[in-house]
């Protein structure tokens, strides 16, 4: 089913690079947390920062338990009358709270950052104890004693003190919980959201917070910013950052300078269980502020839903090319294995809809906790009916799942599992050389044809079938450039300058005595022979012992 | 009047408002990126939750009291029929309220800034620089507040301190008025024309990004990538351009 008929023609049309997890798929592993680390925030101030994390569910998160909006206010909330409101407050109280955020996590609730004293390992002198390398807070230089990190609570660890205070587990029964703990586990990867509703966006006072119109990518303008502080309240999902060294806000890029040239995301790029799909969705803008505000928080996700258009659509397209939206970009978008999962399939689902900022980042909730639980009861799950029949019993995963996924709606997850279940046994028993067993699929409407490409999507695809990017046309920024400025701008074309950092290192000392009068050096090779570095020489003086002093001809 | 009054009351004001102008042309056009309050509530939040707004607060008005003590002359406020007894009764109690605020604040962001690790290694050597004129300026304004016109004899600074600071924007600049000043209210006046010289390098510059146009701005903002693409390398990224020249 097309994710909305145009039958009132779409407003505005406005195209989203977005994501889908598959996090059946995810091994917990960090790659994409450290790749992103090493990419983007590996510099003095961004210490604690993660623009990607890869949370164990449950989990209290990182920052600590920014899942309860209660006490952050994050994210959007409906006033009396229906509209929709920032949950922190209207524009003149951000104003008056200017001097002190009473919503901002501390440090404290990420952690503090620290590293260790390594050089006293390597100048430890000989001694019959083993030398320790102490902590040291990035901070402030000083000892300290980690009491928190951005994934504490990994694999559980310490789950009777962390997992316990999970914001997602309330409205389960204590007793829920207890068995819970025992049975069901999976990882969260976590980047920013790239929402259509940003609260972040809307919480900035200097208007330094932006999203792009061509891909919907949500980013900092730094050279605006001036570090109020209030785009990290203001964002539910807490990923927006506060740069402790420039007072600056940082926040997941979307890897924007790879997305430009059709590359996908690094987390993406080097996901080891290869679950990230990226792609172009079409979307009606106009439609995003009412969908945002319907009453029920279960009807967000259908609501979203109805925000995306669907590209095989004439109307579509021809609303599409009105709005500028180039040609390639809409055959990307028919192609997009996001639009695939969210809107034919129907199998990812966005995280935390009831924050009402539209994210863009969605997930296939996990399948194997509920399996792995069908085999712990001595049943095989090779029976679709005793795994649709476990999934129904197993209430506390799928509330679980429904807090996470659907504003606690279990209906629609289970509609996900089932269609999951339904995909294993449909193509085992083709495996088998079974005949496909119709009134399976009819159970979760979907036909053979459908089930089979779900199945190469999650299980084979190829990286050029999981990453569906159009390039960004750029084509009208070097006229812009030409008109705009000089060729002899420092760093261009004719900067004279500009070239001689292309030298990769510096010239050897020349020898006393043996400065070429055109630049370059002279140097006293292995073999004892004066030879010539053409490094720094600019031609036109003579090169002595370029091709050695000939002695040894 | 003798060479130190000339270069002391004439000659370093004009330069320190020379620095303060030229300076922030400079600042604002080559460093958008270090134009910022620079936070440190990240780092702590306790002290500065009551520290901050009390001090920022304070500031406020007495920055309120300086323009009416200071920049309304004492002829328009006779004028309005309020005679010398009430207005200094208005503005000690004003100031003094302002006084405390800004104090209880300081003393607290004071002990913060010094005393919390955190925070202190987030401090660079013209932000010391910036804090300790700001302190000078704030003691050595509230003791004539307080001491001298709240609970003291009086001093009248609208004859004297004021006619000075009012003569420089005119250029007439009245310096036996300044010269013949109590010391407290000289050194005050000097420590407040150094804050004003130091102000475009420091962080103070967040004063002037009180972001009010957020109250009636659109929540969501769209930016295109291809306008804002051609910043000229060097520039900080400022679009200015020739004039006639066409984009």
């Amino acid at each position: 089913m097309p994710c909305r008929t145009a039958s009132r023609g779409p407003g505005r049309v406005m195209a989203q690079v977005a994501m889908v997890m598959n996090l059946d798929k995810c091994i917990g592993c960090h790659t994409c947390s450290v790749t992103c680390k090493q990419t983007w925030t590996n510099r003095p101030g961004t210490e604690y920062i993660w623009f990607n994390n890869v949370e164990t569910k449950p989990g209290a998160g990182y920052p600590h338990r920014y899942e309860d909006q209660a006490r952050w206010k994050g994210g959007w909330t409906l006033d009396r009358r229906g509209r929709l409101r920032l949950k922190a407050g209207g524009r003149l109280r951000k104003l008056l709270t200017l001097f002190y955020n009473p919503e901002l996590p501390s440090l404290d609730d990420f952690y503090e950052p620290w590293t260790y004293d390594y050089e006293s390992l390597t100048t430890a002198p000989l001694s019959d104890a083993f030398p320790s390398a102490r902590p040291k807070s990035q901070l402030t230089g000083r000892d300290m004693r980690p009491v928190h990190g951005p994934n504490w609570d990994d694999d559980l660890a310490g789950a009777a003190a962390y997992a316990a205070t999970d914001p997602d587990l309330e409205g389960l029964s204590e007793q829920v919980r207890m068995e819970f703990e025992q049975v069901f586990m999976f990882y969260l990867p976590r980047i920013c959201e790239h929402c259509l509703n940003p609260s972040c966006v809307a919480s900035c006072p200097s208007g330094a917070m932006y999203k792009r119109e061509e891909d919907g990518i949500v980013l900092v303008d730094q050279d605006r910013c001036r570090g109020w502080r209030f785009c990290v309240s203001g964002c539910p999902y807490k990923k927006v950052y506060f740069n402790h060294r420039t007072g600056k806000a940082e926040k997941c890029t979307f890897c924007y300078p790879r997305i430009e040239a059709g590359q996908p995301t690094i987390c993406s790029e080097t996901c080891v269980g290869r679950l990230r799909h990226l792609g172009v969705l079409l979307y009606d803008a106009d439609a995003v502020l009412e969908a945002a505000s319907v009453r029920d928080e279960k009807d967000l996700y259908e609501a979203q839903l109805s925000v995306f258009l669907d590209p095989d659509e004439p109307a579509v397209e021809a609303a599409a090319e009105r709005d500028g939206i180039p040609h390639d970009w809409i055959q990307a978008a028919r192609r997009s294995p996001v639009h695939a999962l969210i809107c034919r399939h129907k199998v990812a689902l966005p995280l935390h809809p009831e924050y009402r900022t539209m994210p863009m980042v969605w997930y296939i909730p996990p399948l194997s906790p509920v399996t792995d639980a069908v085999h712990a009861t001595g049943y095989h799950d090779d029976d679709p009916d005793r795994v649709f029949a476990a999934i129904d019993s197993l209430r506390i995963p799928m509330e679980y799942l429904a807090n996470l996924f659907t504003a606690g709606d279990t209906t629609v997850v289970e509609g996900v599992l089932h269609k999951l279940t339904a995909m294993r046994a449909h193509m085992r028993a083709r495996q088998l050389g079974d005949p496909p067993d119709q009134r399976l699929l009819d159970s979760v409407g979907m036909s053979a044809l459908d089930v089979e490409d779900l199945y190469r999507r999650l299980a084979v695809a190829k990286y050029e079938e999981r990453y569906v990017i159009p390039r960004v046309h750029a084509e009208g920024s070097g006229a812009l450039m030409a008109q705009h400025c000089a060729l002899d701008y420092p760093g261009g074309v004719a900067d004279q300058a500009a070239h001689d950092e292309d030298q990769l290192a510096a010239a050897p000392p020349s020898l006393p005595g043996f400065a070429a009068p055109g630049g370059g050096s002279q140097f006293r090779d292995s073999d004892g022979r004066v030879r010539f570095n053409l490094l720094g020489w600019n031609g036109t003086g003579p090169a002595p012992g370029l091709f050695g002093d000939g002695s040894t001809r | 009047m003798s060479a130190f009054d000339l270069w002391w009351w004439i000659i370093l004001p004009y330069l320190a408002l020379a620095v303060f102008v030229v300076g922030h042309i400079w600042r604002w056009r080559y460093d958008q990126f270090g134009w910022t309050s620079r936070s440190t509530q990240l780092q702590e939040r306790l002290l500065l939750k009551w520290g901050a707004p009390l001090f920022h607060y304070g500031t406020f008005a007495a920055i309120a009291g300086h323009v009416l003590g200071i920049l309304v002359p004492e002829s328009f406020t006779r004028w309005l029929g309020i005679p010398e007894e009430t207005y200094r009764m208005f503005s000690s109690i004003g100031g003094t309220v302002a006084a405390l605020a800004v104090i209880i604040g300081v003393v607290l962001l004071a002990f913060r800034r010094t005393t919390v690790p955190r925070v202190r290694a987030t401090t660079s050597p013209v932000d010391w620089l910036a804090l300790v004129l700001l302190a000078v300026v704030i003691v050595l304004g509230i003791i004539p507040t307080m001491g001298i016109n709240l609970l003291g004899s009086g001093y009248d600074y609208r004859e004297s301190v004021a006619l000075w600071f009012r003569g420089l924007f005119a250029a007439s600049p009245d310096v036996s008025a300044i010269a013949n000043a109590p010391l407290i209210y000289q050194i005050h006046a000097t420590a407040a024309w150094a804050i004003l010289a130091v102000w475009p390098f420091t962080r103070l510059v967040h004063a002037w990004s009180i972001p009010l146009w957020y109250l009636w701005r659109p929540y969501v903002l769209y930016r295109s990538r291809v306008p804002a693409h051609p910043t000229e390398p060097g520039t900080g990224g400022r679009r200015w351009r020739r004039i006639g020249v066409r984009y």
